[in-house]
C-alpha cells in the first residue's frame, strides 16, 4: 500500500517516452518560470502578492468560459487577468481599497468560473486543470501563444525596469522628480495579468502565487543587491516549475503540488539563510553599527 | 537680478469652505533657506503638493524657474519623511542614490561607470560611504536621511523640498542631517524649501520663515516673524514666543506649535 502510494507520487516508469511528450510543458515551463521570477520582485515591492490571487480568479472565471463557450482557452484567461488587474490598479491605489477590492473580486472570480464549469459537458480534466494545473495540455499553437505573451511581458519589463523599479520602492521622489507614477502603475498592472494569465496554463489559478510570489520572497530574503534578486528569484522559479513537471511526470498527479513544494522548500532554506546571516550581523556595513544609531 | 527659483503670486488655496491661504505672494532665490511652519492643517504639506504640480490652485499662479509648474520635475529635489521599509526591499543605499542620478532613464539598472563614479562621489559628500552597500531596510533613521540627502542632490537641483526629514531622528541626528542639508545647499546653491513643525535644529541656517496658522501667513526672517505680537495676531488667541539658549519656544499656541508632539503630527500626516 505504502509503495503503491509512493509510486503514485514518484513513478519513473517509461520515463524516456513521457518526457518526449511533455517537451512542450517543459518548454512552457521554464519560460513561466523566467516570467515568474521577473515580475515576483516588483509583486514584492509594490505589495501586490494579494493581488495576484485576485486576478488570477478572474482569470480563471475568463478561462472557464472561454472552455465553455468553446473559443481559446488561454484568450479567455487572459481576458479575465486583464479586466482584474486594471480593476484593481485604478480603483486600488491605496493598499486599503486594494485589499478590499480584491476581496470582493476573488469570490465573485471565483464563483463564475465554477458556474461556468458547472455548465461545461466537455472533459473533467480540463475543469480541474484550470484550478490546479497541467502538463499535457501544452499543444503548438498553444505553446506559439505563451512563448509571444512571455516574450512580450519580459521584453516590457525590461524596457521599463529602472523607473519601475524607483516608482516601485520610492514612489513619493519618483513623482516628484516627475516620473508618470501611474501611467507606471497601469503599465505594470498590464504586465501582471498577462503574466498571471500564461501562469494558470501551467500551474493553475490556486497556485499561481507559487510561481509569482514565493521565488521573490525566497531571493529577498538572501539579498537586496537589485541585480541579484531578480535572478535568483528567475532561477528558484524555473527549478521549481521545471523540477515540478519532471517529478509529476511519471505519477499521474496534477502538477502543483510538486511545484509548490519545491518553490516552498526554496523559501524555506533562503528563510534560514537569511536569519542566520542577519544573527552573525552580516549587512555588508564596511563599519560596524555603533549601538544607539538606530531611530 | 537673479531671477528667483520658485514664485507664488495671488496664490490661494481653498479646500470647500476652507482656506489654507490666501493671497500668497513668495519669491524664492537661489540658495535661499526658507522654513514653513505652522501646526497642522495649515497647508504645508499641500504646498508642496502645490510646488510638485500635484496640488492646483483655487487662484494665482506658481511658476518654478519662470515656467509653470509642471508634474514634478529633474531640477527638483525632494527629501521625504523617514520611513520604514519592508525587509528584503531590493534596494541599497547606493540604489536610492542612482535612482537620483538616472532613475527616469528607460532600460535595465545597469549603471555606467561614470554613473557609479557620481554615486560613489555623493555616497562619499554625506557621509555614507560606510554603509553603501547596505539594504535601506537596516539602515538607522540618521543613516537613511543622509542617504536621502544624498539621493536629492543628484542631479544638482536648483530647488530641494525637504517634507519633514527630521521627523522621528533623535536630537543629535537631527542636528547631523539638518547640517549636512545646509552644506549641500550651499556647496550648490540651491534653495531649500523646509517643512517643520519644530524651527529649533535649523534655526541657525534659516533665511526667512513662512509660518501659516488660522487661514493667515506671514513671511519674514525668524526675527520678524516668530513674535509674540505675531503668532497671537495669527492664532487669534494669545501666544508667547520664549527665546531661551538659542531656542525657541511658542506657548499657549492652540495645536501646540514648538513642542516635539510626534503623536499629533502622525495622526496629521494620515491625510
Amino acid at each position: 500500500m505504502n509503495s503503491d502510494l509512493w509510486n503514485q507520487i514518484f513513478g519513473f516508469d517509461n520515463y524516456g517516452q513521457l518526457l518526449a511528450l511533455v517537451k512542450n510543458s517543459i518548454i512552457a515551463g521554464a519560460l513561466l518560470g523566467v516570467v515568474g521570477g521577473l515580475i515576483g520582485p516588483f509583486v514584492m515591492t509594490r505589495d501586490l502578492a494579494f493581488a495576484v490571487h485576485g486576478i488570477s480568479e478572474l482569470s480563471f472565471a475568463g478561462a472557464s468560459a472561454a472552455l465553455l463557450f468553446g473559443v481559446n482557452v488561454v484568450a479567455g484567461s487572459i481576458g479575465g487577468s486583464l479586466l482584474a488587474a486594471l480593476l484593481i490598479g485604478v480603483l486600488g491605489t491605496k493598499a486599503r481599497d486594494r485589499n478590499s477590492i480584491i476581496a470582493v473580486l476573488m469570490p465573485f472570480g471565483l464563483g463564475l468560473g465554477i458556474l461556468f464549469l458547472a455548465l461545461y459537458k466537455g472533459r473533467s480534466a480540463n475543469k480541474f486543470g484550470l484550478l490546479t494545473g497541467q502538463i499535457v495540455s501544452v499543444d503548438n499553437p498553444q505553446l506559439l501563444m505563451l512563448v509571444i505573451i512571455s516574450a512580450v511581458v519580459i521584453a516590457a519589463l525590461f524596457v521599463i525596469w529602472r523607473p519601475l523599479s524607483f516608482a516601485s520602492v520610492d514612489a513619493d521622489v519618483a513623482r516628484a522628480k516627475g516620473l508618470p507614477v501611474t501611467a507606471i502603475s497601469i503599465a505594470f498592472m498590464i504586465l501582471l495579468g498577462l503574466a498571471t494569465a500564461v501562469s494558470i496554463q501551467i500551474v493553475g489559478a490556486l497556485l499561481v502565487l507559487s510561481l509569482l510570489v514565493t521565488p521573490a520572497a525566497a531571493a529577498m530574503r538572501v539579498t537586496a543587491s537589485p541585480l541579484l534578486t531578480p535572478l535568483l528569484s528567475v532561477a528558484f522559479a524555473v527549478t521549481s516549475v521545471v523540477g515540478g513537471i519532471l517529478l509529476a511526470l511519471g505519477g499521474g498527479l496534477p502538477i502543483s503540488p510538486y511545484v509548490t513544494t519545491i518553490s516552498f522548500l526554496i523559501y524555506i532554506i533562503c528563510r534560514v539563510i537569511g536569519s542566520r546571516r542577519t544573527r552573525r550581523g552580516d549587512t555588508g556595513r564596511l563599519v560596524p553599527a555603533t549601538s544607539g544609531t538606530a531611530a | 537680478m537673479t531671477p528667483s527659483v520658485l514664485r507664488l503670486s495671488a496664490a490661494t488655496l481653498r479646500f470647500g469652505e476652507r482656506t489654507l491661504w490666501n493671497n500668497l505672494n513668495l519669491e524664492v532665490m537661489p540658495g535661499e533657506f526658507l522654513a514653513v511652519l505652522g501646526p497642522n492643517g495649515t497647508g504645508k504639506t499641500s504646498l508642496l503638493k502645490t510646488i510638485l504640480g500635484q496640488q492646483k490652485l483655487s487662484s494665482g499662479t506658481i511658476e518654478f524657474r519662470g515656467e509653470p509648474v509642471t508634474q514634478g520635475s529633474r531640477r527638483i529635489g525632494y527629501i521625504p519623511q523617514q520611513k520604514l521599509l519592508e525587509r528584503g526591499t531590493p534596494l541599497r543605499a547606493r540604489d536610492l542614490v542612482a535612482f537620483g542620478v538616472n532613475g527616469h532613464r528607460l532600460g535595465l539598472p545597469f549603471n555606467s561607470r561614470a554613473v557609479r563614479r557620481q554615486v560613489d562621489e555623493i555616497l562619499e559628500s554625506v557621509g555614507a560611504t560606510d554603509y553603501a552597500d547596505v539594504p535601506v531596510a537596516t539602515l538607522s533613521g540618521g543613516e537613511q536621511q543622509r542617504v536621502r540627502v544624498g539621493q536629492s542632490i543628484a542631479g544638482n537641483p536648483s530647488l530641494l523640498l525637504c517634507d519633514e526629514p527630521l521627523i522621528s531622528l533623535d536630537l543629535h541626528h537631527q542636528r547631523q542631517v539638518s547640517e549636512l542639508i545646509d552644506e549641500q545647499r550651499k556647496a550648490i546653491n540651491t534653495a531649500v524649501i523646509f517643512v517643520t513643525h519644530d524651527v529649533n535644529p535649523i534655526l541657525g541656517m534659516v533665511d526667512r520663515v513662512l509660518y501659516l496658522a488660522g487661514g493667515r501667513f506671514r513671511v519674514g526672517t525668524p526675527d520678524e516673524v516668530l513674535r509674540s505680537e505675531v503668532l497671537s495676531y495669527m492664532y487669534d488667541t494669545p501666544v508667547e514666543v520664549i527665546r531661551s539658549r538659542g531656542r525657541i519656544i511658542v506657548l499657549g499656541a492652540p495645536e501646540g506649535y514648538g513642542v516635539h508632539d510626534h503623536l499629533e503630527h502622525h495622526i496629521g500626516s494620515a491625510t
